[in-house]
C-alpha cells in the first residue's frame, strides 16, 4: 500500500489540484461561494486579486483591444507565477485536458492500440507553428482566434458553467490522441502549452538526473508525454531544462532507482559524479 | 562535404515549404472556422456591450458577468448556440435582464468588453441602468392582440420605463365603430433592450421581441436633416460648410441700379 501511494506521489495531487480550481471556480458561479469567480481564462481571487490566462490576454491584445490594468495585471500575474515554477506545470497541474490526453496516453501504450493508430507524424515544433498561426489570426480577425476553437475552452467552460458541449471536445481530443497521433493534442499542438514551454525558458522548478543511480531501466521515457527532453537520462546528470517538460512527476513516480527529483534548475551537466 | 552541405540546405527548404504549407491551409479552414464562428447578427449583449466587432475583440470567455448575474438571465454559448461558442448573450423570452441598479455584470467585467462608460452619468456621479442599450424591443403589430382590439398592455405594464420607452396610443376601432385601440408603441431613445415586455407578451411567440439595434434600426445618412429642429445638423458626420455670402463690395453685376434713383 504505502509502495503504490509512492508511486502516485504527485499524481494524485495533481489530480486533487485539477478538480479543486474546477469546484472552487464553479462554486464561485453556481453556488456563489467568494474563493475565485469566473473561469480558467479570467478569474478574481477572494473579490480583487485578477488572474487571467496570459495567453488569452496576448490574443486580445493581437486582436487590437486597448485592455484594462485587470486583464494586463492578471495575466503578468499568472506569467510571472508560472514563468518561477516552469511554465507547462499548468498542464499537468491545473488543466482539464490533462487527465483526458494522460488516459489516451495510457491505453495508447497498450500494443495493440499503438498497432492501430494512424501513421500521421508531426513534429515537437508543430505546436510553436500553431501558436504564431493564433496570434496572426487574431490580428487578421480581429478576435482571438484560439480562444474561439480551443477544447480546453470549451471542457472547461462547460465544468464550471455546468454547459454543454463539453464532451464534444474531450471525445475529440481523447480519439485524436489515441488513435491518429500519440500525445498529439497537449504535445504537438496546443498552442497554450507552447505559449508555457516558451515562457518557462528560466524556471526554477526542474527535474534532476542522477545517471550513476540510474539503471536504464527506461521506465521514465516509457511514461513520459514528451520523452525527447529526457535525452540525459543515463548518459549524464543535470537537470531538465527544456521547457515542454510538464512537471507532472510521472517521471519520478516510475523511477524505483531515486535517479530522478525535483530540484532547482542547474545548467551544468555532469557526466562523471553522481549528482550533488 | 559539399554535397552533404546542398542535402542540409535542401532538407531546410523542403521543411520550410512544408510549414508554409501547414501554416497556409490551416490558418484558411482555422481563419474561416473563427471568421463564421463570429458572425452572429442577432445575439443580445449584456449590458454596456461595446459594438459586437469590438466586443468580441475583448472579451476573454471568462463568465465573470455569467456569474455576476443574480437572475441567470446571461449564459456563455455553447457550440452550435446563436452566439460565438464562449461569449455571454441572453434570451429574453426566457429570462430578462432585470436592469439591477449597480450593474454587477458590467462591473465585474475584467477586459472592458462592458463598457462601464456608456453606463455612466454624463456627471460621472454613478452607474444609470437605464442607459443601457442591449437591443431594441419591435413591434409585430399583425400579431399583437392591441392591435386587434382586445385589451391587453402587458408589455406597457411590465416596462421599466413605462410611458418613456413603451407608450400606449388610443385610436378608434373603425371595426366595430364603438371601441378603443391600445395600442403598444415602444420609443427607441429611451428602450433599453431589457426584454421584460418580450417575457411578458401573452401571445404563443412573443408579438414584441428585442433585436440588436443594427438589425432593427435603419439610418437616415447624411442626405437629410430635420430642418426644423435646432441642431439635427449636429449628426451629420460632417456638417456641409455654411453657403457661401455673396460679397456685397462686389462679385455680383448691379446692372439694374445704376445710380440714377440714388438720392433722385
Amino acid at each position: 500500500m504505502a509502495s503504490r501511494l509512492r508511486d502516485l506521489r504527485y499524481l494524485l495531487p495533481r489530480r486533487l489540484v485539477q478538480a479543486g480550481v474546477l469546484v472552487l471556480l464553479a462554486g464561485g458561479n453556481l453556488w456563489g461561494w467568494r474563493v475565485v469567480q469566473g473561469n480558467l481564462s479570467h478569474s478574481r481571487l477572494l473579490d480583487s486579486v485578477p488572474l487571467a490566462d496570459p495567453f488569452a490576454v496576448l490574443q486580445l491584445l493581437a486582436a487590437g483591444g486597448m485592455l484594462t490594468v485587470d486583464a494586463l495585471l492578471g495575466g503578468a500575474l499568472v506569467l510571472v507565477f508560472y514563468a518561477l515554477v516552469g511554465g507547462r506545470t499548468f498542464c499537468s497541474w491545473v488543466c482539464p485536458m490533462n487527465p483526458v490526453t494522460d488516459l489516451a496516453n495510457r491505453i495508447g501504450r497498450n500494443r495493440s492500440v499503438a498497432r492501430a493508430r494512424g501513421t500521421v507524424r508531426m513534429g515537437r515544433g508543430t505546436r510553436y507553428g500553431v501558436l504564431g498561426l493564433a496570434l496572426v489570426l487574431s490580428a487578421i480577425l480581429g478576435v482571438p482566434a484560439f480562444e474561439t476553437v480551443s477544447p480546453i475552452g470549451l471542457l472547461q467552460r462547460g465544468l464550471v458553467f455546468g454547459a454543454g458541449g463539453a464532451w464534444f471536445a474531450v471525445a475529440a481530443v481523447f480519439l485524436f490522441d489515441l488513435l491518429v497521433h500519440a500525445n498529439g493534442f497537449c504535445g504537438h499542438l496546443c498552442p497554450l502549452g507552447a505559449f508555457y514551454a516558451a515562457v518557462s525558458r528560466f524556471s526554477l522548478i526542474r527535474v534532476r538526473h542522477d545517471h550513476v543511480k540510474c539503471t536504464r531501466c527506461n521506465d521514465c521515457l516509457c511514461v513520459c508525454p514528451e520523452p525527447q527532453i529526457l535525452e540525459l537520462v543515463g548518459q549524464a546528470s543535470g537537470s531538465v531544462l527544456d521547457g515542454v517538460c510538464t512537471n507532472c512527476g510521472r517521471c519520478l513516480e516510475v523511477c524505483h532507482d531515486d535517479a530522478l527529483r525535483f530540484a532547482r534548475r542547474d545548467a551544468a551537466l555532469s557526466l562523471d559524479s553522481g549528482g550533488s | 562535404m559539399k554535397d552533404k552541405h546542398d542535402t542540409r540546405r535542401r532538407d531546410f527548404l523542403a521543411l520550410l515549404a512544408r510549414g508554409a504549407a501547414a501554416a497556409a491551409v490551416g490558418g484558411v479552414v482555422w481563419g474561416h472556422a473563427v471568421e463564421s464562428g463570429s458572425r452572429a447578427p442577432l445575439v443580445l449583449r449584456p449590458p454596456g456591450a461595446l459594438a459586437e466587432p469590438d466586443f468580441l475583440g475583448k472579451c476573454i470567455r471568462c463568465g465573470l458577468c455569467v456569474g455576476a448575474c443574480p437572475y441567470d438571465t446571461l449564459s456563455l454559448a455553447v457550440p452550435g448556440a446563436a452566439a460565438p461558442v464562449g461569449t455571454p448573450s441572453m434570451t429574453p423570452r426566457e429570462i430578462p435582464c432585470y436592469l439591477c441598479q449597480d450593474i454587477p455584470c458590467a462591473v465585474e467585467c475584467p477586459t472592458g468588453a462592458l463598457d462601464l462608460s456608456a453606463l455612466t452619468k454624463d456627471d460621472g456621479t454613478g452607474l444609470d441602468v437605464n442607459r443601457t442599450r442591449i437591443g431594441l424591443a419591435v413591434v409585430d403589430r399583425e400579431n399583437c392582440i392591441a392591435f386587434w382590439g382586445l385589451r391587453c398592455d402587458a408589455c406597457y405594464r411590465t416596462c421599466p420605463l413605462i410611458d418613456k420607452a413603451i407608450t400606449i396610443e388610443h385610436s378608434r376601432n373603425e371595426r366595430t365603430g364603438r371601441h378603443a385601440m391600445l395600442a403598444p408603441r415602444v420609443h427607441a431613445e429611451h428602450c433599453t433592450g431589457c426584454g421584460l415586455c418580450e417575457r411578458a407578451c401573452v401571445v404563443e411567440k412573443a408579438a414584441i421581441f428585442v433585436l440588436p439595434h443594427d438589425v432593427a434600426q435603419g439610418a437616415v445618412g447624411n442626405d437629410y436633416i430635420r430642418g426644423w429642429e435646432s441642431g439635427d445638423e449636429n449628426r451629420l458626420d460632417s456638417p456641409a460648410p455654411p453657403a457661401e455670402q455673396d460679397d456685397p463690395s462686389g462679385g455680383a453685376l448691379d446692372y439694374l441700379n445704376d445710380g440714377e434713383l440714388d438720392g433722385g
